[in-house]
């Protein structure tokens, strides 16, 4: 659409503008104001330059933590990416089967975080829960609160539980918009299932797994929510991601230099990976056209 | 009644005559038995807590049962009994509803802007506005109680609507933005010859136009600000606490009441499956901030 220059447009902005400023700029001020300042208390507070960042990063609990949350995201993006397109794949695309999909698969998106925690934490209890009892059941000795191993398989069945939908309803977008003449077109020229979907569907569905893979990754990266309720960060530190441990220095600790420290370096790694992402996906898919 | 009973059978019978002629026809069923068992996997652990809050709390722990065998709703008395629980349920509405009010009210201009003009620096602050969607709720939940702490806003439902407006005002202005576009710009031109001004035009004309686009955009504005928790629960204390918040308190102090904590459980899921019907063909938009 053509587009009128007009720098009054500004105005309707405005209201947007401030509010946005209120609720993200000048907190964000604050967190970098903590992070080169130093406090005995008092409320006095003076100059300390990069020593908490040097802290932070050189802190071993900050690698784990780190280490941590990417192995999750990747966990997650190699799960969840995968089984969407062939859930989206398979979904019926016309007649009632396709409401009925769309409603009950929108469901986990639609529970708060916290209560998806909730109903993971008691359904994998082995004494109330029904996957704890069916698993201690089959002689698995399975017990989320004090394995490891088990805590990560709870949590990133209960994320591919609560978010894989989000990947199915993205792809499903991209492959209604497939004319059926290309189907027909392919059918016409024997194409095999698999080079339909190489070279029909999957260029088509570019465009929403580059916004599935984003979003899973971003979410996925700043998860708090869930795993806290689920295993409050346990067994030991097993669980406890960039945001969980972000809290538990901030608000449990009240240590607000190297929480400052450590936000902005988070959100620097959130936004530097999203940007490079987002380039990388414009630039080739602009190469292609 | 036995006429129809029997063309159903026939029609049944030619249709998996159809299917049995056709090749690969196995295949086709193992590509239904994806989403079924899908949807199943979805749907055994909301099984597993609506049977729990039906359950008396003796039933729970001393029997391990698939069914509740004496289904009651003492739970749910519980919660709609005691103040303590239903206050949260409105707070959390409260709040919810302030902020999907605030963020459409405010968005709709700006959306409108975006989708019209051209401006100074119009593209670096679209952008601006999805970065704070990449921002971790973790990283704001210290400043933002300072924040609101001193302006005196501590435990007031503005405050929760307020600070969800981070993510919320984005996402809306992108939604609205998007259904904006596709109506033309002729619109707006007919409307200014015909002598309406700028926000008679806009009420009267435009927003009819794009009213799903604004239902979809408040449906969204609800929905994040209701599933969001770390940051409403560090804003208030009581007075404004949200029913998510309530139901960790109430887990961690007495550690028995599953059969409750359950029932908070499935009242936090009601709204959103309510209204999911009336937004199932958007909701891949507005996850993806309008952009599919």
């Amino acid at each position: 659409m053509e587009k009128t220059w007009n720098n009054k447009a500004w105005f309707m902005v405005l209201p947007v503008l401030l509010l946005v400023a209120f609720s993200a700029v000048i907190p964000l001020m604050t967190v970098v104001n903590y992070s080169v300042q130093d406090t005995f208390g008092n409320n006095e507070f003076f100059w300390a330059g990069t020593e908490w960042f040097e802290e932070v990063l050189s802190s071993s609990r900050f690698h784990d933590a780190l280490l941590r949350t990417i192995a999750f995201s990747a966990i997650i993006l190699a799960i969840e990416i995968p089984l969407g397109i062939l859930i989206a794949l398979t979904m019926p695309r016309k007649g009632w089967g396709v409401p009925v999909c769309l409603v009950l698969m929108s469901l986990p998106l639609l529970i708060p975080w916290n209560v998806v925690g909730t109903i993971w934490q008691l359904f994998g209890r082995t004494d109330i829960g029904l996957l704890g009892r069916m698993l201690t059941g089959l002689g698995i000795d399975y017990n989320y609160g004090r394995n490891p191993f088990d805590a990560w398989a709870t949590i990133i069945v209960m994320d591919v539980w609560h978010w894989t939908s989000l990947v199915v309803l993205l792809c499903y977008a991209g492959l209604v918009s497939i004319p059926e003449a290309y189907y027909q077109a392919a059918k016409i020229d024997g194409a095999s299932r698999w080079s339909v979907f190489r070279f029909i569907e999957l260029p088509k569905m570019n465009r929403v797994l580059q916004i599935a893979i984003l979003l899973r990754f971003m979410d996925s990266f700043m998860i708090y929510t869930e795993p806290f309720v689920v295993t409050g960060g346990g067994p030991g530190s097993a669980t406890t991601f960039l945001s969980i441990d972000l809290v538990k220095t901030a608000v449990g600790q009240f240590d607000l230099g190297p929480a400052a420290a450590m936000s902005i370096i988070y959100f620097m790694i959130i936004l530097l990976l999203s940007w490079v992402f987002f380039t990388v996906t414009t630039q080739a898919g602009e190469d292609r056209s | 009644m036995t006429a129809t009973t029997y063309s159903g059978t026939a029609n049944n019978l030619s249709r998996a005559g159809i299917r049995v002629a056709t090749a690969g026809s196995g295949r086709r069923r193992l590509k239904r038995l994806v989403p079924v068992a899908y949807i199943l996997f979805l749907l055994l652990p909301v099984y597993w807590l609506v049977s729990l809050s039906l359950k008396s709390n003796q039933e729970i722990l001393s029997s391990f049962t698939l069914w509740p065998q004496n289904p009651t709703l003492t739970n749910f008395r519980v919660i709609f009994n005691d103040p303590a629980w239903y206050e949260t349920y409105i707070n959390s509405m409260t709040y919810v509803f302030l902020n999907m009010v605030i963020s459409v009210t405010i968005a709709l201009p700006a959306a409108y802007a975006f989708s019209r003009y051209r401006f100074l620096g119009d593209k670096h602050l679209f952008f601006w506005l999805l970065t704070n969607r990449m921002a971790p709720p973790a990283v704001f939940v210290l400043p933002f109680f300072q924040l609101y702490s001193a302006f005196g806003l501590i435990d007031t439902h503005i405050a929760v609507a307020i600070a969800h407006c981070l993510f919320n005002v984005p996402l809306a202005v992108w939604i609205l933005e998007g259904f904006m576009s596709g109506v033309p710009k002729e619109i707006d031109e007919t409307a200014y010859i015909d002598g309406y001004s700028f926000p008679r035009f806009f009420v009267k004309i435009f927003m009819p136009m794009i009213a799903s686009g604004i239902g979809v955009a408040a449906f969204f504005c609800f929905m994040f600000s209701w599933v969001e928790l770390l940051i409403a629960r560090t804003l208030t204390v009581t007075a404004a606490k949200p029913i998510a918040a309530a139901m960790t308190r109430t887990s961690s102090a007495t550690g028995l009441d599953y059969g409750v904590l359950a029932a908070a459980g499935v009242l936090t899921i009601i709204p959103g499956a309510l209204v999911i019907w009336f937004v199932r063909n958007y909701i891949a938009k507005g996850f993806a901030l309008g952009r599919v």
